[in-house]
């Protein structure tokens, strides 16, 4: 079985097993086994849900080292849009580019001004493509992994193109070559990411081999350095990302960029597993375009962020206003650069068995399970509800003992001088004749 | 020789309750996924079934889908008790409604369902009763023989 890179981790010394994070996992990847949470590699989708909600602190996002810089002749830094929104609105985008060139890079590349040219590609594909409709985008690695385990049914509403990241890496690495004369191998280029999905996507790219980035440092982590320069630094570099590709940060921004008439921009996993499950069902295929980001609000949301999300909302208009709009020049980048070199293969959870015949059995075995288990959902088994209990049990992952409901019920009804009943379901059986 | 597996499911549907309104198709869809059956197979049977339960939503006051899975195909049925059909032909037409207005500022009613459904079946048959209801049985072949 294939292994994936997380970048979402657990660190089991501070886990306490509380079942808090079982319940926000879209993915229902999080078990509690013998008081400690498990994280299963193939249904986490890197969300960070359960950083969030971990009241010990027991769930981390792994980030690059800044040491992953060593050895590198040039070190690219390629901003998110987000980046910019952590600083007062007074503080102009072109002086935290110069910052950055103090903090140990020797160029920056604004991954905001790479995603001009990925906007007008989208537009394209849309515009040519025959469907299936709404065509999905790829900006949040997040959702691309969603639509791999939950729905993969629209993987081929994905747009077989890189996300701005990714062409940023590209670009960036051009132009360096283009100034420098070096080689490829001598550039390191090094993402500011506002979430772990982002790392994931660099050290395991979906669609593609190898992705072009060497590392991501968390914009929490690289913020108080850069903020401490802009002291130092009175230096303005030009800002090339422009009011529309700063707005990329934010919910709806993208949509904004691509300019098509019949999209819908979507944030929030909640919302967006809605959507997709109307989308499966055929109803709405007029829609030609689908913006979805995972973090509420958009990257601005992300749990690598500093800044409020929504304060870094009203900045984002405020620093647009600022700033030249900047057209990029598609004719730099070959549109081979832009496609997805790799076919995003299907990742699916939910089959019980490869075996039909064994597939019906354990699903009526589930059936059979759900009549006898609480139907409280409450967690304590260390499943996420009682239908996923019923789903372990079958595949062999769990007991019904488990469930301490149905176990005290048991003892109390069955075997009042308290003898543990060694196994709940026979028990149940013979009461019911 | 050894028994044939076969798994059926049957889900309430009410008539009128937009808010639901494809929750059936959802759980559906669920069942049949976790069955491992193909992805195309899965879509085609979501799709029709998903119309059916919007018919019955929009249509009728009370009903039901079923479905039987077995190695070689799935068959859906949308039972309902409603109104029934008039003119069966003229209901499969494209475009073709009765949708009242304040169904078709939904969304829905564009006469477009039945003719879907068939298009995504291999096969289609219905059975109507004016005054009384209708039933709509489909069947759905497996592009590749499971085990
Ligand atoms: N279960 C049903 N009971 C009674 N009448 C039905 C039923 N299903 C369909 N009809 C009739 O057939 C017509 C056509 O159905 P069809 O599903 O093709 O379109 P629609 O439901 O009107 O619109 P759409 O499916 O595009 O939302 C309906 O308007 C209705 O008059
Ligand atoms: S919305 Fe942005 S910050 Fe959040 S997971 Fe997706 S790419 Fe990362
Ligand atoms: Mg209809």
């Amino acid at each position: 079985m294939t292994t994936y890179f997380h970048s979402v981790r657990l660190d089991e010394s501070k886990c306490r097993g509380c079942t808090n994070c079982i319940k926000t996992c879209p993915t229902e990847a999080i078990r509690v086994r013998d008081g400690i949470a498990v994280i299963d590699s193939n249904r986490c989708i890197d969300c960070g849900q359960c950083i969030k909600v971990c009241p010990n602190r027991a769930k981390s996002a792994f980030t690059d080292e800044r040491s992953a810089m060593d050895g590198f002749r040039y070190r690219v830094a390629l901003p998110a849009p987000s980046f910019f929104a952590q600083f007062r609105s007074d503080i102009e985008p072109g002086r935290v580019i110069a910052a950055l060139r103090h903090a140990g890079f020797t160029h920056v590349y604004e991954v905001g001004y790479a995603a001009r040219a990925v906007a007008r590609a989208i537009a394209s594909y849309v515009e040519s493509s025959e469907g299936p409709f709404p065509i999905i985008s790829t900006s949040c690695p997040v959702v691309v992994r969603l639509i791999q385990v939950r729905f993969p049914d629209l993987l081929k509403n994905v747009v077989p193109l890189e996300a701005p990241m990714e062409v940023a890496a590209y670009l960036a690495r051009a132009e360096v070559m283009a100034e420098t004369g070096c080689s490829d191998e001598e550039i390191g280029v090094f993402f500011l990411t506002p979430c772990p999905a982002k790392v994931t996507a660099v050290h395991q790219p979906v669609g593609q081999n190898k992705s072009r980035v060497n590392g991501a440092f968390s914009i929490a982590d690289i913020y108080p350095e850069v903020f401490h320069l802009l002291e130092k630094v009175d230096e303005v570099d030009p800002v090339r990302s422009g009011p529309v590709g700063l707005n990329w940060a934010r919910a709806g921004g993208e949509s904004e960029d691509v300019n098509l008439d019949e999209y819908l921009a979507i944030d929030g996993l909640d919302n967006i597993i809605a959507l997709f499950e109307e989308v499966e069902l055929g109803r709405l295929r007029n829609l030609k375009f689908i913006e979805a980001q995972s973090c509420p609000g958009g990257c601005v949301g992300g749990i690598l962020t500093v800044e409020n999300p929504f304060i870094a909302k009203v900045r984002l208009g405020r620093l647009a206003r600022t700033l030249p709009d900047v057209e990029f020049d598609m004719s730099s980048l070959p549109a081979e650069e832009l496609r997805i070199r790799q076919d995003l293969s299907p990742r699916p959870i939910l089959s019980l068995d490869d075996d039909f015949s064994e597939a019906v059995r354990k699903m009526s075995e589930i059936d059979r399970l759900m009549e006898l288990l609480p139907m409280l959902d409450c967690g304590a088994c260390g499943a996420p509800n009682c239908r996923a209990l019923a789903e372990d049990i079958v595949r062999g992952q769990a007991q019904l003992k488990d469930c301490i409901v149905t176990l005290r019920q048991q003892s109390q009804e069955d075997h009042p001088s308290g003898n543990e009943p060694e196994d709940s379901v026979t028990l149940k059986e013979e009461k019911k004749r | 020789m050894t028994e044939q597996a076969v798994l059926e499911v049957n889900f309430p549907v009410k008539g009128g309750d937009f808010a639901q309104a494809g929750d059936v198709s959802t759980k559906l869809k669920r069942v049949l996924q976790q069955l491992g059956l193909e992805t195309s197979l899965v879509r085609r049977i979501v799709i029709a079934a998903c119309e059916a339960e919007l018919n019955i939503v929009i249509h009728a006051y009370s009903g039901s889908l079923k479905a039987r899975v077995s190695p070689d195909k799935v068959e859906v049925w949308a039972e309902d008790e409603g109104p029934g059909i008039a003119d069966v032909e003229l209901a499969m037409q494209e475009g073709y409604t009765t949708a009242p207005d304040h169904v078709r500022a939904l969304g829905f009613g564009a006469g477009l369902g039945l003719p879907n459904i068939k298009k995504n079946s291999d096969f289609m048959e219905i059975e109507t009763t004016l005054g009384k209801g209708t039933t709509l049985y489909l069947r759905f072949d497996h592009e590749q023989q499971v085990r």
